[in-house]
């Protein structure tokens, strides 16, 4: 795809060849920012990451010389907008190893691109006594819109446990997974306990009994190489702003013979071809799914993103997280005051890492990291089944990406000390 | 730099008396049967509350305060001490006991919620009282 752009936006990932991961953090403007007097440490990037300096000013630039709106205008600025959105759809095609952009649906979010497969494949295809299969650990959004499904279709939620060390319990697949089971909908990796899901072994065993697998990849895709071609899932859904992507993004990837034989979501401008006053005719993939004029802006931003992580190399990004998670479990142990969830193994886990001091509650734990500067995520995280499971109400999140280094888990470190002393004084 | 500000604010905030009150919970029984009287006075006070050191310590002050108040006693008391998280001291001469403890919540507004907790589970169930005769069962996060 080619840019008549007359203001291309410098990308500094074309002139450097590999980015140098140990310097990420200077291209991320906001941990420059100091929070109640201390250097923000930030901690929260499962919830959402910062932005790089490349994706802030490719949106700004969009504004400032190409906004026009997509897929319409005859002149220059509404075909260079149209080259730059469809232009971000084959880079995250590309990142994601699917077989033609036509697969790629923005959306909003994550929570969105599950919703669409729940609304357009399952009112379709499912029947009163089907069964859709999830997992303890899941987020709600892999959870309500599947309850939503089922409430309108008479088919039925059933889930797969977990084990204490916060991995699948497998041992209950066969009697979980029935001859009515129609789709298996499963997190790649956990938003709390970072435990790593076997996906691609999954899938078969899915596969073979003629089910599909949706991946909700929202902690995945950031966090490691994900090659759709070879993944097995059916559809994965994942969102732009937490890989350094602009808030308002989602994606969609699905097959494209299932996503042609899908009814479209939400109806409006640009997912028909024809309308008259009697009815309507379907665009062509992928635009059937995007209703409506799309979040151009951030979806440009979204490729400039994606441009930043391909420089980086995932195997680079993963890598930095498993040293990382290794230091901060070592570290987090010795203090010898934390319950901490998740697989013992940094192999098995992406870098979240779930916890509770044994006297201090989160919220309280949250307030006092804060005011040292560290921004820790506290609460249920979106998982209440889960939490339930864990026999908590709620747990502490620390959870890193490339801009964080060791040096920000020792400040993690003495904030804890820190706090169990205050709390703990007499 | 701001440090010696931010050690006077988490001082503030967590109070001895609060802490105290935390580790030493006033009231705390099972609440298997409630029963909130319309017009006379409360004589006994059960509170069940599990959470932060803000919405324990306040719901335990709650406990403490409550027995031997009317129904429109504890509506004033809930009203001031809703004020008093939003900066507004209490009207002079209300006996407000250990909440004036909680003032420092003031500062961590994310956090007056925590403090509110109790408080405003009570103003429901008074509602609800008023509106059937009893009290729906609901648990209330402050999430």
């Amino acid at each position: 795809m080619t840019t008549t752009s007359t203001v291309p936006v410098k990308s500094e990932v074309q002139t450097r060849p590999r980015l140098d991961i140990a310097r990420a953090r200077e291209d991320f403007p906001i941990l420059r920012r100091m929070i109640h007097g201390s250097p923000l440490v930030y901690l929260d990037s499962a919830a959402t990451t910062q932005k790089p300096e490349l994706v802030i000013n490719t949106i700004s630039e969009y504004y400032h010389q190409t906004n026009a709106n997509v897929h319409r205008g005859l002149y220059a600025l509404a075909a260079q907008a149209t080259d730059k959105y469809e232009g971000a759809r084959a880079k995250v095609a590309a990142f994601i190893g699917a077989a033609a952009s036509e697969e790629i649906i923005f959306t909003r979010n994550t929570t969105e691109s599950i919703n669409l497969v729940a609304q357009a494949w399952g009112l379709k295809n499912l029947k009163t006594g089907d069964e859709i299969l999830v997992s303890e650990m899941e987020h709600h959004s892999n959870l309500v819109p599947w309850f939503l499904l089922a409430q309108r279709t008479g088919a039925v939620v059933r889930h797969i446990s977990i084990l204490d060390d916060g991995t699948l319990d497998l041992s209950t697949w066969n009697e979980r997974f029935t001859d009515r089971t129609r789709i298996v909908s499963l997190a790649h990796v956990s938003n709390v306990l970072g435990t790593i899901n076997p996906i691609t072994e999954l899938a078969e065993r899915v596969h073979r009994r003629g089910a599909l697998l949706l991946v909700d990849g929202a902690q995945g895709v950031p966090h490691m190489a994900v090659d759709v071609s070879t993944l097995g899932a059916d559809f994965v859904a994942f969102s732009a702003h937490k890989m350094l992507g602009p808030t308002g993004v989602g994606v969609l990837w699905g097959r494209r013979e299932l996503l042609e034989a899908m009814d479209p979501f939400l109806g409006g401008g640009d997912m028909i071809r024809t309308v008259s006053m009697t009815g309507a005719t379907w665009n062509d993939l992928p635009w059937k799914f995007e209703a409506g004029t799309p979040n151009i802006a951030d979806v440009i931003g979204f490729g400039a993103a994606i441009d930043y992580l391909e420089a980086t190399g995932m195997d680079q990004v993963r890598r930095h997280e498993v040293e990382l998670t290794e230091y901060a479990l070592d570290k987090m142990r010795a203090l010898g005051e934390l319950e901490i969830y998740g697989p013992a193994d940094p192999q098995q886990r992406a870098g979240v890492i779930s916890f509770n001091h044994r006297s201090i509650h989160p919220h309280d734990l949250s307030t006092y990291l804060d005011r040292k500067g560290v921004a820790i995520r506290a609460g249920h995280h979106c998982a209440q089944p889960l939490m339930e499971r864990l026999g908590q109400n709620a747990t502490a999140r620390a959870s890193f990406y490339l801009y964080n280094y060791r040096a920000d888990i020792d400040t993690l470190i003495e904030a804890l000390q820190s706090a169990g002393r205050f709390f703990g004084r007499r | 730099l701001d440090d010696g500000k931010n050690d006077i604010e988490l001082d503030a905030l967590y109070r001895d008396t609060v802490l105290d009150h935390f580790r030493s919970p006033r009231g705390q029984k099972a609440l298997d049967r409630i029963d909130l009287k319309r017009d006379g006075y409360n004589e006994d006070v059960a509170v069940n509350c599990k959470g932060c050191v803000i919405s324990v310590a306040s719901a335990s002050m709650l406990a403490e305060l409550l027995p031997g108040k009317s129904r429109e006693e504890v509506l004033r008391l809930a009203e001031a001490f809703k004020q008093m998280m939003h900066g507004h001291p209490p009207p002079p001469g209300l006996d407000i006991g250990d909440l004036d403890a909680l003032e420092g919540v003031k500062n961590f507004p994310v956090r007056v919620k925590c403090a509110l907790l109790a408080w405003m589970t009570l103003i429901e169930a008074l509602q609800d009282t008023e509106e059937s005769g009893r009290p729906e069962d609901k648990g209330t996060t402050t999430e």
